[in-house]
This record gives C-alpha cells, structure tokens and sequence, in this order.
C-alpha cells in the first residue's frame, strides 16, 4: 500500500514535469512547421513558475466556491487518470506481480471529469464568453463520448475473446488487439486507431477542435477569467491529459514493448537495465502519437465550426469506429461468436 | 443550435480577434448573431485637425501615419489633390515609381490580410507562412524607399528618391520569387479544404446591399461590382496599361455572390494583378526627371499663393482613398478631408454580420479588412464620461443653421 502512494506521489511528479515537456515538444514541432524557431522546450514549465508568483484575480460576478474549486478538481482528476492509466503499465514493465489491474470503464469516465469540472468553472465565472465557450465544450464532449466508448469496447470485444479479463487494462498488454487478429481485425483497428487519434484533439482542445478555447472568437473561452495559480493548475491538468491521453492511446493500440517486439534485452555490470529502456520506449511511443495525434493535424488546419464539429463526430467519426468494431466483431480469428 | 434565449454579446473594444479598438454589440441566439450594433470612436486622433496646422510638405509625412498599411495611397491621394488645385504635371518616371511603390504596397498588405484571415479563422501556420513570404516584399521596399512602412517617398510633384539599377535587379528578383511562389500559394488560399468550409457562404454582401453602401475596394469586387479607382479615374501609370481590368471572382470561373470566400479570391487574383502591374512599369519605365527640382520652401511659397479646392482618389489596398485639399492663401490648408476605405466599408458589416455563427465573426469582420483609426472621425464625449450620440436629422439641422448663419453675416 505504501508503495503504491511512495510510486503514485513520484509518478505524478514526473508526470507533472513530463506533460509540460511533451507540451514544449509539441510547441517546438509547430513552430518549425511554421518556419519559426519557437519557445524554448521548457517554457510551459516556465510558464508554470511565473503564474505561480502571480496575483489570483477572481471576478466579482464569479460564484466563489465553485469558480475557484473547479481547477483544482480538474488537476486532481487528470492526475488520477494519468496514474490510473499508467501504474499497470509500469507495473507491467517491471515485472511486478500485483492485484492491481485497473479498469477501462473507470478510464473512460476518468477521461471527462476534469472537462466537466472546466465546463463547470466556466459556467460559474459569469462571464458571456466563458459560457459560450463552456457550451461548446459540452457539445464536443456529447459527440466525442460515444467514439471513444466504441473504441474502448471494441479492444475490451478482442481481449475477451482472449479469455482475459476484458475490461481490466493489464490484459490489453498480454493480448494487445493486433494479437491473434485475421485481415478484418487488421482492418477494423486501423479504423479504431484512425478515429482515437481524431478524439485526442478534440479532447485536448487543440485546432481543429479548439472551440471552446478559440482565442481570436471568445478569447480563451472556457479560461478567459481565470488567473494566476487557478490558471496554471489549469495548465497542469493540460499537461496532464496530454500525458494520460497519449498513454491511452499507447496502450490500448501499441502496449508493446521492446522485448516482446524484438525479444531483446538490455544488462550493464550484471544489472538488468531492460525496464528503464522500456521506459524510454514508451515516451518514444508517446511523442510520437502526440505529434500524430495533435501537432501534425493543428499545424495543417483551420478551426472548424461548432456545428461542423458536431457533425463530425457524430456521424463520420461515430460510423467509422462502429465499423472497426463490426469488423473486429467478424475477424473469422475470433472464436467469441 | 437555435434557442429561444436572447443575450447580449460584447466583442471590444479590446479584443484578440481585433488589432484596432472598436465595439460590435451582438444580439446572440443560440449560437446564431440575431442582430448587431457597431460603436466607432475609440481611436479618433485628429488628424485632420492637426493637418490644419502644418505646412504643405509637413501634411505628406503626416498622412502616411493615417494608416499603417495605406501609407502610401494617402499622402499620395493628397498629393493628387494638392496637384489638382495647383496644376502640377508629375514628370512621367515620377509616375512610374509612384504606380511601383503602390503596387508594391498593395501586394504586401494583401499578404498581410491573408495572414490575418487565417489567423481569424485558427490557421495559424497559413499565417506564419504568408508573413514569411511577406518579408521578401518588405525587404524590397526597404532597400528601395529606406523603410519598411513609412516610405517617405513621395512629395508634391513627383517623388523623392529614384530607382537605382541595383533597385531595380532587387525589384526584378522580388518579381521572380513571387513568380514562382504564386502558383502554390494561391492553390493554398483558394482550394484548401477546411479554409473553403470556413470561409464559403458566410459574410454575404449582395451586389444590390454592395451598391446601397457604396462599398468599395475589394469589398465590392467581391460582390461582384467592376468597380476600381485604378481603371474607372486612372492616375500615375494605370492610363497606359490597357489590359487592366477590376479584378473578379469571375476570373477563377467562380460566379461572385460576395461571401468572405470571393473577397479573399479578389485579393488573391489582386496580388497576381499587382506583380504583373510592377513588371509592366519596370519593363517600361521611362528615363528623366523624378521631380520639379524645387526645395520644400518653394513649393510651399508656390502653394500660399493659391486659392481653390482639389480632390485626390488613389485606390489603396483596401478600396477608394479620397482626399479633398480648400487651399486659401496660407502656408496650409484651411480645410482637409480624409475618406479612408473603411469609412464606406464599415457599414457593410450590418448585412453581412446578420444570421450568422459566433465562430463567424472574427472572419467576416476582418473580410472587409478594416482600418478603425482611419474611420474614426469624431467623438463627443460628455462631462460625466458618457458618449453623446447625435442622430442624422440633429446634424442635417445643424448644418442648415450654421450657413444660414454664414449667409446673414
């Protein structure tokens, strides 16, 4: 139990500071697409540091509890799903026998409480912008939601079949999806995949998708009264769902690692070193999908209407990870029908 | 997203979506603009106040701060005027370097649109890369003229400074570079994807409201209007190019309706025009003097002896610049008007803005790409700090009254 909290209480510090740097990283991948040279790579830590010192400003019309209750819940979820996500990982890494194999259902409802306690913050400020911009996230969490528990089912659908526990997210690294799958279920994870990676923006709030943020419409939307330390807890829990995103988005499609890929190893003066690069691997992985997922598709778009974004999600993106599902439902592989 | 909930919405006077200060009142509902109300009178600064106490010379360099980005069209619009009034011929490579610079003006400040467009709409790397592209053009005009912006070029009766050989191989290798570049960049501006669905059937100005509102500039080309000061009252070297034409989204094959997608299409097609423009005139530009030869002092003692009025149209950028000069025996003007583009544009915003999304509205207020400090002309402003709104009857009263008054005297 101890070591649980001591592993929990570390992760979430190096959690904290690798989310701020998977923020820079994604800000200096823009910035040469753009042809600029960009902030230093630890500017969100920065960022972080000066708001810290600033004055906290709340406005009069604000509803006090609430307002300034609402970032801090948002930070302590998002630190939760990122432990959440990432404990049985590393568990996994080390080889670590343990009970603890967490849930893809609570992952799922995880994903939406720092959203809502933002939403919520919104609303409770008073200011006209910040309501819009509050609706706006409400409308993009309704169309997201059911492609991401599409997604999550569908991988659940394929670990059954496998006899483990399908909801459990340690038995998604014994039976990753691509495990055992025939040319339909091949198929049908690539369209899961293709539709996970156009959830992560939207969750993120980052172009296309950034309507309730939208600078140049609402001026910072759903944040525009907050200031300075509720403001950069709400940085933080940024950081922190880039981090738990990305994570999720390893595990549930890429959860291999380097010596189940290669079967290699790692030893130096007789001390196995194997975890640790393991590790590396995985930020690797999660940089990769971070780019994928949101540098590379804010860097070529423009930032679509809330209309547009409804009907994006809820037909084209909604249809498409059904299909995965229908097809993963009908890899001749599985053995559950 | 209809909803039966009227609230007000509030955009400025500061504002991200905004470089200059203005106020728009909106009546949402829903997510749909029912109705709006625009405040000018944030940034009045006087200018034509404080032209009245410069001399002639002074006024030029005054009125390239009018506009950060017109600061050729009107001190060159003032020139024309004050050329009207006192019947100076501009020799003729004074005319071609006059139409070089304005091209020149012109191609950098629809870049600069472009960039802020696409920033409106969220498409910041659009942004980065036609600033980018921007420098080469400011770069040019830096070598040419001294400066980025403020050129300084111009005075009464022709320019200041000639273009050199070395000038001119810069201007040819701009020419060249933009050349090459156009094809690509106008694939971008006028096929991207997510950029048409932004920008296609929003902001609709009608060629019947364009021609209500006198709407100007590429504002009203867009609506369809052939409507350009270049070829309509050609001045500097636009009488002798016959093939220019006002620029329409019909040349893309396009039939205009006047949404934001045909005003950003005029000034894609207009940047083209403009390279093509600036060839012309290098290719013919003609050998002598670049000015009468007389010293500041002269002009204006030639000037304090004049009497009448004149009038200046240049097309800017953003659509007509008209400067109207009374000159009567002083060292300057008694009276100067200014009429900026924005100042027909700005009404346009009341059609096009009704019925449309929030997420609209940064795009179509920046589609008539506006300049708020050139369209502020006046603002009262009570004891207690309130704003003092005078109605079109009240003024028309007025006005009667003051020359009533100036005929009984």
């Amino acid at each position: 139990m101890i070591m649980i909290l001591a592993i929990a209480l570390i992760m979430t510090i190096v959690g904290l500071i690798l989310g701020l740097l998977l923020k820079g990283i994604d800000r200096k991948i823009a910035a040469y697409f753009q042809s600029r040279i960009g902030p230093p790579l630890l500017q969100p830590v920065y960022d972080i540091i000066k708001l810290m010192y600033k004055q906290t400003i709340i406005p009069v019309t604000a509803v006090r509890w609430l307002f300034s209750s609402a970032p801090v819940i948002a930070l302590a979820s998002s630190a939760l799903l990122l432990l959440y996500i990432t404990i049985p990982y590393i568990f996994y890494i080390f080889e670590i026998n343990t009970t603890l194999q967490g849930d893809l259902i609570v992952v799922l409802y995880c994903i939406l409480i720092p959203s809502i306690a933002m939403v919520t913050g919104a609303f409770s400020s008073g200011s006209p912008y910040a309501a819009i911009g509050a609706q706006r996230e409400m409308v993009i969490l309704m169309s997201i939601e059911l492609p991401i528990a599409v997604v999550i089912i569908s991988v659940a659908w394929h670990a059954a079949d496998s006899m483990a526990d399908p909801f459990a997210i340690s038995s998604l690294f014994e039976y990753p999806l691509w495990h055992n799958a025939g040319a339909f279920g091949v198929l049908g994870g690539i369209l899961l995949f293709f539709a996970m990676v156009l959830v992560l923006p939207a969750e993120m709030s980052r172009v296309p998708f950034d309507q309730a943020e939208a600078e140049t419409e609402l001026a910072e939307g759903i944040s525009v009264e907050y200031s300075g330390k509720l403001l950069a807890f709400i940085l933080l829990t940024d950081a922190f769902k880039a981090l738990a995103l990305s994570m999720l988005v390893v595990i549930l499609f890429f959860p291999y690692t380097l010596s189940q890929l290669f079967g290699i190893s790692f030893q130096m003066y007789g001390h196995t070193l194997t975890p640790f690069v393991e590790i590396v691997f995985l930020l690797f992985k999660i940089i990769v999908i971070y780019s994928f997922g949101i540098t590379f598709i804010r860097v070529v778009m423009a930032r679509l209407k809330i209309s547009q974004v409804a009907r994006f999600f809820l037909f084209a993106i909604t249809a498409i990870s059904i299909i995965g599902l229908i097809l993963i439902m009908l890899d001749p592989n599985m053995r559950i029908i | 997203m209809k909803s039966d909930i009227v609230y007000p919405l509030n955009i400025g006077p500061v504002h991200p979506a905004f470089k200059e200060p203005i106020k728009f009142t909106f009546r949402i509902e829903g997510e749909q603009v029912a109705g709006v109300d625009i405040d000018f009178g944030y940034t009045h600064r006087g200018i034509e106040k404080i032209a009245l106490e410069r001399n002639y010379i002074q006024i030029i360099y005054l009125l390239e701060r009018v506009c950060g980005i017109c600061s050729f069209s009107h001190p060159l619009a003032y020139c024309l005027a004050i050329e009207d009034v006192a019947e100076i011929q501009v020799p003729d490579r004074a005319r071609y370097i006059r139409t070089i610079i304005g091209e020149l003006e012109r191609l950098h400040s629809h870049l600069l649109w472009t960039g802020i467009a696409a920033h409106e709409i969220g498409f910041d790397t659009l942004f980065m890369y036609t600033w980018n592209i921007r420098e080469k053009v400011l770069d040019c005009l830096e070598e040419f003229t001294g400066n980025r912006i403020n050129y300084g070029m111009l005075t009464i009766g022709g320019v200041r400074r000639d273009i050199t050989p070395e000038n001119s191989e810069t201007i040819t290798r701009m020419l060249e570079y933009y050349m090459e570049l156009y094809d690509r960049a106008s694939e971008i501006l006028l096929d991207d994807l997510t950029l048409r669905a932004r920008t296609e059937g929003i902001g609709i100005l009608s060629r019947e409201q364009a021609e209500m509102f006198c709407a100007v500039g590429p504002t009203a080309r867009g609506s369809g209007l052939l409507k350009d000061v270049r070829i309509d009252y050609p001045v500097n070297a636009y009488y002798d190019i016959p093939w220019l034409n006002p620029i329409s989204p019909r040349d893309i094959g396009k039939e205009p309706i006047g949404d934001v997608y045909d005003r950003m299409a005029v000034r894609v097609l207009e940047i083209k025009q403009s390279l093509n423009v600036i060839q012309f005139c290098m290719e013919n530009l003609p050998e002598g003097d670049i000015n009468s030869g007389e010293g500041a002092v002269k002009i204006i003692n030639k000037l304090k002896k004049l009497e009448g009025e004149g009038i200046g149209r240049y097309e800017a950028p953003r659509g007509e610049v008209c400067h109207y000069v009374i000159l009567d025996n002083q060292e300057h003007p008694i009276q100067l008007k200014v009429k900026a583009p924005t100042y027909s544009n700005g009404f346009t915003w009341i059609p096009m803005l009704t019925n449309i999304e929030i997420a609209d509205i940064p795009i179509v207020i920046a589609s008539i790409d506006p300049c708020v400090a050139c369209a502020d002309r006046m603002t009262f402003i009570r004891k207690d700090g309130a704003k003092e709104r005078y109605s079109w009857d009240y003024l028309h009263q007025k006005s009667i009254q003051k020359y009533k008054r100036s005929a009984n005297q």
